[in-house]
């Protein structure tokens, strides 16, 4: 068999991902996609592959390959003892895997997700031009289970010209998510929009890649009616009637019958797809411009 | 003479996107028959829904807030016929909320199954999931509008047809969900095995044929 990768042990929870589905969301096709993209484009980079290729999202760790033919990977993302064989290694390094080479993440002392990409890239079944797993829509491959395999590209023509890099690894503690209030931040009463800035809200356990439940102080809306439901994106902060807003991740719905009353700006998203359950986030209002001057909309 | 034509409203969502406003579903077809059209440069996603459409903006190429007046400014276009052939869903009228709806809209169940097939409908979008097409009656009312359940279901079942609001649906594959059902259908909404994997895509029409 050609150059592939074999999955031992598949850790809490892995998925094979790549940077989504495009242009579909009129079919009711999500975009999913690596949680924390800037990694996953880091690892492909460092084994000299297109920033968008198939790689591992290991979540919490724990992930354990084979290596069946030479293989050159690198490990990024929420940082993890790599162990290589009998070597610990560091992450955001390229390494060389010989042929039948074991290479097992440990758990991320901080982060949730951590990515594994091997120089060709990986190639599990494309749905819709991605293979990426979508837990919401079940589209794209199955979560990775002990005994998968994942065949491997041809090797990148250009050899990766660094073997490790100095990356700023996800934050611990408190983190600030940078949003823009709307479309409709007029369901929150005035009360509720002060508190969404105001106070910490903690990662749910209840959290997973479509979106982050979070809990705090409940937010009121203004209405009890429906919204007829509407599109919605990446980073969407919605209230349901119960007050505790859900963050939405790479998974997210295409459409929502909830008010989303401010969205993250997507820079900020990448830490926000490593948040901890248990780890508390703090809003606060962005510098970055929407389409509406925020001093028209008082 | 200059015809005063209302401008939707915008609202922003994020530094990306944009949420557009109307009154009515017909409004947002004939809207989005138009930025369909219009084939704008910069424009990633297009999600219309029944009052809005979402547009997502590269802003590589362009700034969300020059595709937001662009698109805001665009003339609503007649919606025309899609050049599709009609979608024949062959229904068994066995669903559970059958009764309900027909006591709902003060009409038998029997008058139910008659209005339902013989109103032609029109895919005014997809969401929810996967090749759902949330179907309007082309003709504009066919019976009062039915509520959604008061509890949704935890599961209804692959090839449900159902209805919630102004709406009729057939529900791809076994999901939750609180629309009212009304029959089944052994036709596959969403099938990744065609080339085109759904069976409805906007803008296509539908007829429901009853079967024994």
């Amino acid at each position: 068999m050609t150059r592939h990768l074999e999955v031992l042990d598949a850790g809490v929870f892995s998925t094979t991902q790549d940077l989504g589905r495009h242009g579909l969301m009129h079919l009711g096709v999500p975009r999913s996609g690596a949680a924390d993209r800037a990694s996953l484009m880091l690892a492909n980079r460092l084994v000299g592959n297109d920033e968008g290729a198939v790689g591992v999202e290991s979540t919490f760790g724990g992930l354990v390959v084979r290596a069946h033919g030479a293989l050159s990977v690198a490990v990024t993302g929420a940082p993890v003892p790599v162990r290589h064989e009998d070597r610990d290694l560091a992450p955001n390094s390229v390494l060389r895997l010989r042929d039948g080479d074991v290479l097992a993440l440990g758990r991320p002392r901080v982060g949730l997700r951590t990515y594994v990409a091997v120089g060709g890239g990986l190639q599990p079944h494309r749905v819709l031009g991605s293979g990426a797993t979508d837990v919401l829509s079940g589209l794209g491959p199955p979560a990775l289970t002990a005994g998968a395999v994942l065949p491997v590209g041809p090797a990148p023509l250009a050899e990766p010209t660094i073997d490790h890099v100095a990356v700023r690894p996800p934050r611990a503690g408190v983190v600030e998510l940078p949003l823009t209030l709307g479309p409709r931040d007029d369901w929150l009463h005035h009360e509720a929009r002060d508190r969404l800035l105001a106070s910490e809200w903690t990662v749910t356990p209840r959290s997973n890649r479509i979106g982050l439940r979070l809990d705090g102080a409940a937010l009121a809306l203004r209405h009890r009616h429906a919204l007829p439901s509407e599109g919605i994106g990446l980073g969407a902060v919605q209230v349901p009637p119960h007050g505790q807003p859900i963050l939405f991740l790479a998974d997210h719905p295409v459409t929502g019958g909830y008010p989303v009353v401010a969205v993250v700006d997507d820079e900020a998203m990448d830490s926000a797809g490593q948040l901890v359950p248990g780890q508390r986030i703090r809003f606060r209002l962005s510098q970055r411009a929407t389409l509406t001057p925020p001093d028209r909309r008082r | 003479m200059t015809e005063t034509r209302r401008v939707p409203a915008v609202r922003p969502h994020g530094t990306r996107a944009f949420t557009v406003e109307f009154d009515d579903v017909r409004a947002v077809m004939a809207h989005h028959a138009a930025v369909v059209a219009a084939d704008l440069p910069g424009v990633a996603e297009v999600v219309p829904a029944a009052r809005t459409i979402w547009v997502e903006v590269d802003t590589t190429v362009r700034p969300v807030a020059e595709v937001a007046a662009v698109v805001q400014d665009l003339a609503p276009q007649e919606v025309v016929e899609s050049a599709r052939p009609v979608v024949e869903i062959p229904v068994r009228y066995d669903g559970p909320d059958l009764e309900a709806v027909a006591a709902l809209a003060g009409a038998t169940p029997e008058e139910v199954v008659r209005r339902h097939t013989r109103v032609l409908w029109t895919a005014a979008f997809t969401g929810f999931a996967p090749g759902f097409a949330y179907l309007v009656a082309e003709s504009g009312e066919w019976l009062p509008e039915v509520p959604r359940r008061a509890e949704p279901r935890v599961a209804v079942p692959a090839g449900a047809v159902a209805l919630a609001g102004e709406f009729s649906g057939i529900y791809p594959r076994s999901s939750p969900g609180g629309w009212q059902l009304i029959g089944s259908t052994g036709v596959w909404l969403w099938d990744l095995d065609r080339p085109e994997p759904a069976l409805v895509p906007t803008g296509v029409r539908v007829r429901f044929v009853e079967v024994g």
